[in-house]
């Protein structure tokens, strides 16, 4: 199995189990670097897919949440390098996703990053930066090693490039839920139902809904229409509070069931 | 930069930009440019890039503009002789007068131009960045002109260090918003415009404000700044009997560079654009991105980048605002590569210094990010002598008056000094 592959099976053997997936998202290093290596492996405990956000210095896409946590774990040294050391030789099963802005990508040579993914246990890469048309070289140097570039789909997307996107993207297709970016607290847009069900009719692979899902109901909500829910700010919001990630998450799985 | 070019491409670039080819329907520079944004932003962006391609071309497009540059603008604006200058620095320099255009720089050709074209898409409100300011004054200016609704991010750093036109944007009927986050200066302010208009792809215009970011605005904005360099062109044939042997323009994002040079790219004139120096050569103590820089993509676009080893994107140090910025436009980084345009670097106290030879000699408060291109004029002029030199004084130093009185004058003894 591919390595991409790997992401879509873990989400639909978790529907298979009547489940909705759980991808959670940590801000590598945040709050505290030595405790990254501890707090991801908690979170795949839990979670299907991991997503494991590498800090940029202009989040662009970004609420105040992951600009904090960005911008903190920066100050603190974590680097693309410094997480791919943390995660050489981990015994983590749940496939792993990096979700980085294109130029720490850029800097650190798109043949070395597809390897180290490969040799980490890095299936995949969100980069919300870089949409279809300027994604060539990287699709390539990712394909290469079986890796996946996971495509983002947004309520502003017309229908005809919906389609297109579902079907170029790799391990799932990423459904942006609001106009907006991440972090925002003013809930699920009310014709929620119809976009997701829309975007999981155009993709051949799962469709993860991401963007202000906050909490169980939230989950149930998405859990309806599609495959996976995926939860970053209100995470990285628990840990930024010293609270325990898993018992946030272990909440939200029993919505999701 | 021959990691990025090779050499056998090099003149086959330079060629295309002579003969405006470039950008290409993808947005490139060569290599540079393109357009790295999130996905909600994309179909805005085709939206524009539709709008550009339909409007800006058309005669009653042409015409609007043509008639708020010629009547609101002011322009044509003058082209001065210097004579004290040029006895001083031992060469004819010649002085394209931007600070003459309404709200006082270069800045509002672009934005009146913009805003004629947010009006014919139908944008229901304006948003813009600012870091010196004078973009914002003038985005807030040719809104209330055309009463579109305008709100304008500006780092709270620089709004501290450019209150006169803080206030200013707010008599104009804009709404100044102060970017707190990241570096609080210009880069900062452009994150979180860019923020506001994922919020909102179909509403907004975003109203950028140098020849940066993602396809098209820097096409766009070069060619409603090439004005500049048109009317140099035009004006230095009949005032002073010929072109110049060399213009100079200071360069931060590199709009009213790009607006002189672009018009005189096929004329055997030696091309500089001057960078802010800051207070040293070191990371973060500049902001000298195409004399120090690397390729990257920031903000929209594949072009040479201050940042670390890792891809951070640096912070910047320079006494003026607009041009502490660590990008610059991707058709600078090209025109460097392929070696039709030399860049250089003044510092913070060669370009105060130069401010204040220019006020004494001629008259004239130039804004500090004009005095930069000064600054490296009168080296240039040092080591050329009796040469023909345009410099483009890209806006006025009104502004700057609350920056300049932290500064002791330099060689002047001011009454009351």
């Amino acid at each position: 199995m591919l390595a991409h592959e790997k992401i879509s099976a873990a989400i639909r053997d978790a529907n298979a189990d009547g489940r909705t997936a759980l991808v959670p998202f940590v801000t590598a290093g945040y709050p505290q670097p030595d405790e990254f290596m501890a707090t991801l492996e908690s979170i795949a405990g839990i979670g299907d897919v991991v997503e494991i956000g590498v800090p940029f210095s202009d989040p662009m896409a970004d609420g105040m949440t992951i600009q904090r946590s960005s911008f903190a774990a920066i100050e603190n040294g974590v680097t693309l390098r410094w997480i791919f050391e943390q995660l050489d030789g981990n015994h983590i099963d749940t496939p792993l996703l990096m979700m980085s802005y294109l130029n720490p990508l850029l800097a650190f040579g798109y043949e070395k990053l597809a390897e180290r993914a490969r040799e980490t246990g890095v299936c995949g890469f969100i980069v919300p930066d870089l949409p279809y048309e300027e994604s060539a070289d990287l699709r390539a140097a990712l394909e290469a090693q079986g890796l996946g570039l996971v495509q983002l789909v947004t309520p502003a997307t017309p229908a005809g490039r919906r389609k297109m996107l579902a079907e170029a993207s790799r391990g799932f297709v990423y459904a942006v839920t609001i106009t907006g970016i991440t972090g925002g607290d003013d809930g699920l847009p009310a014709d929620l139902a119809g976009y997701l069900d829309a975007v999981t009719a155009a993709s051949p692979i799962p469709v993860c809904a991401g963007f202000g899902i906050r909490a169980a109901d939230d989950v149930r909500n998405v859990g309806r229409h599609a495959a996976g829910a995926i939860v970053g700010s209100a995470l990285v919001e628990v840990l930024e509070r010293g609270e325990n990630p898993a018992e946030f998450l272990q909440s939200l799985t029993l919505a999701a069931r | 930069m021959s990691s990025v070019i090779k050499s056998s491409e090099s003149e086959e670039l330079l060629q295309a930009l002579l003969d405006g080819r470039l950008p290409d329907e993808r947005g490139r520079f060569g290599p540079f440019g393109g357009r790295y944004i999130p996905e909600t932003l994309v179909p805005a962006f085709e939206r524009l890039e539709q709008g550009v391609r339909e409007h800006l071309p058309s005669e009653s497009f042409q015409e609007d503009y043509a008639r708020e540059l010629r009547e609101w603008v002011g322009r044509p604006t003058a082209l001065s002789f210097a004579p004290r200058l040029s006895e001083r620095w031992g060469t004819e320099v010649w002085i394209k007068r931007e600070d003459l255009a309404h709200t006082g720089a270069h800045k509002i050709n672009n934005a009146i131009g913009q805003a004629l074209l947010a009006k014919r898409l139908g944008a229901e409100r304006v948003i813009a960045e600012t870091g010196a300011g004078q973009h914002g004054v003038a985005s807030a200016a040719a809104c209330a002109r055309l009463g579109l609704p305008c709100r304008v991010y500006m780092g709270a750093v620089d709004i501290e260090r450019q209150a006169p036109n803080v206030d200013r944007m707010h008599r104009l009927g804009a709404e100044v918003f102060p970017v707190e986050s990241g570096d609080k200066t210009l880069r900062a302010a452009i994150d979180e415009a860019l923020r506001e208009w994922v919020s909102d792809p179909a509403g907004i215009y975003y109203l950028l404000g140098s020849a940066v970011g993602a396809h098209p605005y820097p096409y766009l904005v070069r060619e409603l700044q090439s004005v500049i360099g048109k009317e140099s062109r035009e004006q230095m044939t009949r005032q002073a009997g010929g072109l110049p042997d060399a213009a100079f323009a200071c360069v931060g994002g590199g709009s009213n560079a790009i607006g002189l040079f672009y018009p005189l790219l096929n004329d055997p004139i030696e091309l500089i654009g001057v960078e802010a120096g800051g207070i040293g050569n070191g990371l973060g103590e500049n902001a000298a991105t195409l004399a120090t820089g690397t390729p990257g993509v920031l903000q929209g676009s594949y072009s040479i980048i201050l940042q670390d080893k890792d891809g951070n994107v640096q912070e910047t140090q320079s006494v003026s605002a607009g041009l502490d910025y660590s990008g610059v436009g991707p058709e600078h980084a090209l025109l460097q590569a392929v070696g039709r345009v030399k860049y250089v670097a003044a510092s913070d106290d060669e370009a105060l210094e130069a401010l204040e030879e220019l006020c004494e000699l001629e008259g004239i408060l130039t804004a500090l990010e004009t005095a930069h291109a000064y600054a490296y004029a009168k080296k240039w002029s040092v080591d050329n002598p009796v040469k023909r030199v345009l410099i483009g004084n890209s806006g006025r130093g009104d502004k700057d008056m609350p920056t300049l009185t932290k500064y002791p004058p330099r060689t002047r003894k001011h009454a009351g000094a």
